[in-house]
């Protein structure tokens, strides 16, 4: 191809993105730094830094960076191993598991506020759930999931959500394994570990950096299911910088602090992606 | 034990493995597609009702309250609309970029990606107020075109990956042969990628009908999605376990559905087909 | 600079953008609405109005409580006219009415506005004007099992003290048979635990602010109330009760695991009815206990039907309301359904009725506890501010909330009850700080 058409080609997909991310970030940047409250419209001027060091002192600011950095920590190892161990489980071909399979993958289709309704109300709850029945049945004392670990909760809700996701990618690529290779690498007298490291996990690199990719971006602004489970507590226990910033929005209407809140977010984003994606992001290119 | 046995029982036992596995995965939906036939009363019942008499109440009301139909439309339009956009640009950008790789195509991609990460409680102030001032708030395209550049980024990095995968010999070869790019793309790299594309679609999809955030704020009547529809049955002042297991089951069930039928399409493209 | 940024944006979205705009035609209403049992039955009974008011049709936006408050303030802070009635609280209505976001609403001779009970009308208006109608109003008392308290040999008065309930609760807690003495609130929010916890407060003589409107967090008032709440759950209330809002608790008490329940009079009606309720036939009810003082015991809420200012289709809106809050409509509903499910809590001939004092059992205690609600006068010493289970002013909703989810970690034992109202009166007095009001 001619550079001129590569250019053209490439150029939609660029300018709508750079469109899509310039105009609200610079409005977000620019109300960051003025007064603007929608309960005061007479209130304007600008303020300067004022937003971002009234975001920066919220005592809950940094338990909700690291909340954030949990979640999306634990999701990922999670889904990832969870997920590559289910993939390798059905691998093999076995009667039904076509049916299996479609088990297995469902819960990804599931809306957010959806998957936290039926896990706060049918299955976590201490007094009606399913949890507590069991529990009580085996002797136990039910455990208060969303009081005694409200964020681990939530890493539950999250990752019976995304490890169909690992799942469905990784279990798609074992099958484009070489199987002539395992078949010889057994002969040879090669365990399953050997076989997992030496041959397996390399063919996956590329599958595993994709679902790590794609998963830090949506779990770094978890909402539905702390919004419907917790509502951030108890205190600031499952607070995360996304709901943070949805107090600051939706409950304060501060646009200015909360534009500042969502800058942080992006700079923190950006933090993540530029560690993260150097060390995945090198197996996705050339 | 012989090796034979042995193997045959670590076999046996993977088997079983999965079979845990799909059924702990599965059990929270079999719930609440459960629960959606029992009453309010039963569905709070302690200790949790297996068996019971089903009745269909639920659905009726919610059949005698809202739209489903017209939530539903709403919601394959801007899915697939907005997922149509988005590849109608990924495509040819993505293809692009998989055969010139420079070294500066790494850096947009991630920098692409990176857009994505713009939490949208952040960005929800200049969107709504452009929305409202350039009139379009409440429509179908808002969401479609929301949607599109929202799932922008992530069909790009996947098709990409998956562009890389067509071995470059076949269309040295064929461009050897003289073939013009236009036909190059039809003729050998589509057919090849069409798994992968399919199976991004799928992806795409699935994203855009899950999406609640932008579809409950910038919509009222006329654009409102499945999301809305739960939200107007989540959490009022009664008991709501039973009728919002039917609402949930009827606003799943579609994608649930489809993803299943699709299925072989994301597998077949996931695996490329014949390529491998 | 704006039109700049717009012409970009207006490129992305594409060219078919403004042409399809969705204009609201005339005659058509687009109403926001709450996703509760009352408002359900009104849209069911809207062609009834559609019927008797042709050329205006109805639409409906129905949400869950959150997404539609934060769904309409955003709306009506950006003058985005997207809804021509909008249903608000008691918070709301004084606020926007102030700031002359809503119409003040005028009435007919046939409307009977003095129907409307003083404390309704009172909570709904700002500097004499009526900024919103009620369309179903709510005080909060206690719901408890006679059957429980007359095993233990106690009885309940009909106004009885804190000291007498914690009593009744330890009587009445069996946990090897899973009965809880009491379940309240706990859930994180201002509208949630906030709204129970500040009756409660209230009677131990707190209040959310003192007459300069600095922050009343750290008073001993509050220690004393809250101490008293985290004791009173941790010793007599089920497993969980951080987590536990309206909801939650209803399906304990129906199932028959809670003694006492003090929430909003609009359960009463849950909890008697035979169909979801297995207590049904023992739930008896008294009014909200009281401490130091009887002030503010026992909270008030309206959800009403009010008008933005910038609707054109005020005149149908006006119509729609005077419909759904006229005295006609609620003997409508009991027409459809029967007296006992008709919105109540918002007009005296409601109450007069014998028909629905036969009908609803939990009449006489609803009425008497939303006629002792003063949203004027709710805190033993003078505060600045109107409500009762609030203040309304702009940043209670930040507030309330972040003293919430403190309240809520005290609860769970995550933190001691003092650290708690530290840092609740530190969020607090951040708040109001940048807000300017000192």
């Amino acid at each position: 191809m001619n550079p001129t058409l590569v250019r053209w080609l490439q150029a939609p997909s660029i300018i709508v993105l750079f469109l899509w991310m310039i105009v609200p970030l610079s409005m977000t940047i620019y109300f960051s730094t003025i007064r603007y409250n929608l309960f005061y419209p007479e209130r304007t001027g600008f303020v300067g830094l004022q937003n971002y060091e009234f975001f920066w002192t919220d005592a809950a600011f940094f338990p909700a960076l690291l909340n954030t950095l949990i979640l999306v920590g634990s999701v990922l190892v999670i889904t990832i191993v969870l997920g590559l161990a289910i993939a390798i489980l059905i691998d093999r071909p076995f009667r039904g598991r076509g049916i299996a399979r479609v088990m297995l993958i469902s819960p990804f289709f599931i809306m957010p506020t959806v998957s936290a309704l039926v896990w706060k109300n049918m299955m976590m709850d201490p007094n009606n759930g399913l949890f507590a029945a069991f529990a009580n049945a085996l002797g136990f004392t039910p455990i208060e999931w969303l009081q005694s670990v409200p964020l681990l909760s939530i890493i539950i809700m999250v990752s019976w959500q995304w490890t169909p996701f690992a799942i469905l990618i990784f279990m798609t690529s074992l099958q484009s394994q070489d199987q002539e290779q395992k078949e010889a690498a057994t002969l040879d007298g090669a365990g399953f570990w050997a076989q997992f490291f030496n041959l397996t996990l390399p063919h996956l690199a590329r599958p595993i950096s994709i679902v790590l990719l794609i998963q830090m971006i949506f779990h770094l602004s978890i909402f539905a299911e702390i919004f419907v489970t917790t509502s951030g507590g108890p205190g600031v226990s499952s607070t995360n910088l996304t709901y943070l910033i949805y107090i600051q929005s939706q409950q304060a209407f501060d646009v200015g602090v909360a534009s500042a809140g969502g800058v942080f977010a992006i700079i923190l984003a950006n933090i993540v992606a530029i560690f993260l994606i150097r060390a995945v992001g090198k197996t996705l290119t050339v | 034990m012989t090796d034979k046995q042995l193997k045959t029982l670590k076999n046996r036992l993977a088997v079983a493995g999965a079979w845990i596995a799909a059924c702990i995965f599965f059990f929270p939906i079999f719930w609440m597609v459960l629960t959606s036939f029992k009453t309010e009363a039963q569905a709070i019942a302690v200790p949790p009702l297996l068996f019971f008499e089903p009745t269909l109440d639920n659905y009726l009301e919610i059949q005698e309250r809202t739209n489903y139909t017209k939530f539903a439309i709403n919601s394959v339009i801007t899915a697939f609309g907005g997922t149509a956009i988005a590849l109608l640009i990924a495509i040819p950008s993505a293809y692009a970029m998989a055969f010139n790789t420079t070294k500066y195509t790494k850096d947009i991609l991630m920098w692409m990606l990176s857009t994505k990460m713009l939490p949208a409680v952040g960005v929800l102030m200049p969107i709504y107020l452009l929305a409202q001032n350039l009139n379009i708030f409440d429509t179908k395209i808002l969401l479609v075109v929301i949607y599109a550049l929202m799932n922008l980024p992530i069909v790009m990095l996947i098709l990409f990956n998956y562009f890389r995968e067509i071995p470059k010999e076949i269309l040295e070869a064929s461009r050897m042969d003289g073939t013009s790019t236009y036909n190059e793309i039809r003729q050998i790299v589509m057919p090849l990628a069409w798994g992968g594309i399919a199976s991004t679609a799928l992806l795409s999809i699935i994203l855009c009908w899950n999406e609640a955030f932008w579809s409950i704020v910038l919509t009222t009547t006329e654009a409102s999605t499945l999301t809305a529809f739960v939200a107007s049955f989540q959490a009022p002042e009664g008991l709501f376990w039973a009728k919002v297991s039917a609402v949930s089951t009827l606003a799943c069930a579609p994608i649930v559905v489809f993803g299943w039928l699709a299925q072989k399409q994301l597998v077949q493209g996931l695996t490329f087909g014949a390529v491998k | 600079m704006k039109s700049l940024r717009n012409t970009a944006l207006g490129l992305t979205l594409g060219v078919a953008g403004a042409s399809m705009a969705s204009m609201a035609s005339a005659g058509e209403l687009t109403i926001a609405t709450v996703n509760n049992g009352h408002m359900i039955e009104m849209q069911k009974l809207t062609p009834v109005f559609e019927e008797a008011n042709p050329g205006i049709t109805v639409n409906w936006v129905t949400l869950d409580e959150g997404t539609l408050r934060s769904r309409v303030t955003t709306d009506i802070t950006t003058r985005g006219g997207q809804f021509d009635i909008m249903t608000i609280g008691m918070y709301e209505a004084p606020i926007w009415g102030e700031r002359g976001w809503l119409q003040a609403l005028e009435f007919g001779e046939d409307y009977n506005v003095d129907d409307i009970l003083p404390a309704m009308r009172n909570g709904l208006s700002h500097d004499g004007n009526l900024y919103a109608a009620p369309f179903y109003g709510e005080s909060s008392m206690i719901m408890y099992r006679k059957d429980l308290l007359d095993a233990a040999g106690m009885t309940m008065p009909d106004n009885p003290s804190w000291g007498h309930v914690a009593d009744a609760a330890a009587a009445m807690t069996d946990k090897d048979n899973g009965v809880y003495g009491i379940c309240l609130r706990g859930k994180p929010g201002w509208g949630d635990n906030m709204a129970f916890l500040t009756t409660m407060a209230n009677s131990f003589g707190a209040q959310w602010f003192n007459e300069d409107w600095t922050p009343a967090l750290d008073s001993a008032a509050w220690n004393h109330a809250v101490h008293f709440y985290v004791d009173l759950l941790n010793n007599y209330g089920p497993p969980g009760s951080s987590g536990n809002s309206f909801n939650e608790i209803l399906a304990l008490i129906n199932e028959g695991k809670c003694g006492m329940w003090i929430d909003a009079t609009i359960a009463a009606s849950f909890v008697s009815n035979p169909d979801q309720s297995q207590v049904a036939d023992v739930i008896a009810f008294a009014q909200s206990p009281q401490a130091v003082t009887t002030r503010g015991a026992n909270w008030l809420w309206a959800w009403s039907l009010a008008i933005p200012a910038g609707t054109n289709q005020a005149e149908d809106a006006q119509k729609f309301i005077e419909w759904a809050t006229s005295a006609d409509y609620i003997e409508l509903v009991a027409e459809t359904n029967g007296w006992g499910a008709v919105p109540t809590g918002t007009r005296q001939s409601t109450y007069d009725n014998p028909n629905f004092q036969d009908a609803a059992v939990f009449a006489d205690a609803e009425l008497a506890a939303i006629l002792s609600a003063d949203p004027e006068n709710s805190t033993q010493n003078p505060s600045p501010y109107v409500g009762v289970q609030f203040a309304a002013i702009p940043e209670f909703q930040a507030i309330g909330t972040a003293v919430g989810q403190q309240m809520s970690a005290a609860l769970a034992g995550d933190v001691t009850v003092e650290e708690a109202l530290e840092a609740a009166q530190e969020a607090a007095d951040r708040e109001m700080r940048k807000a300017g009001y000192y």
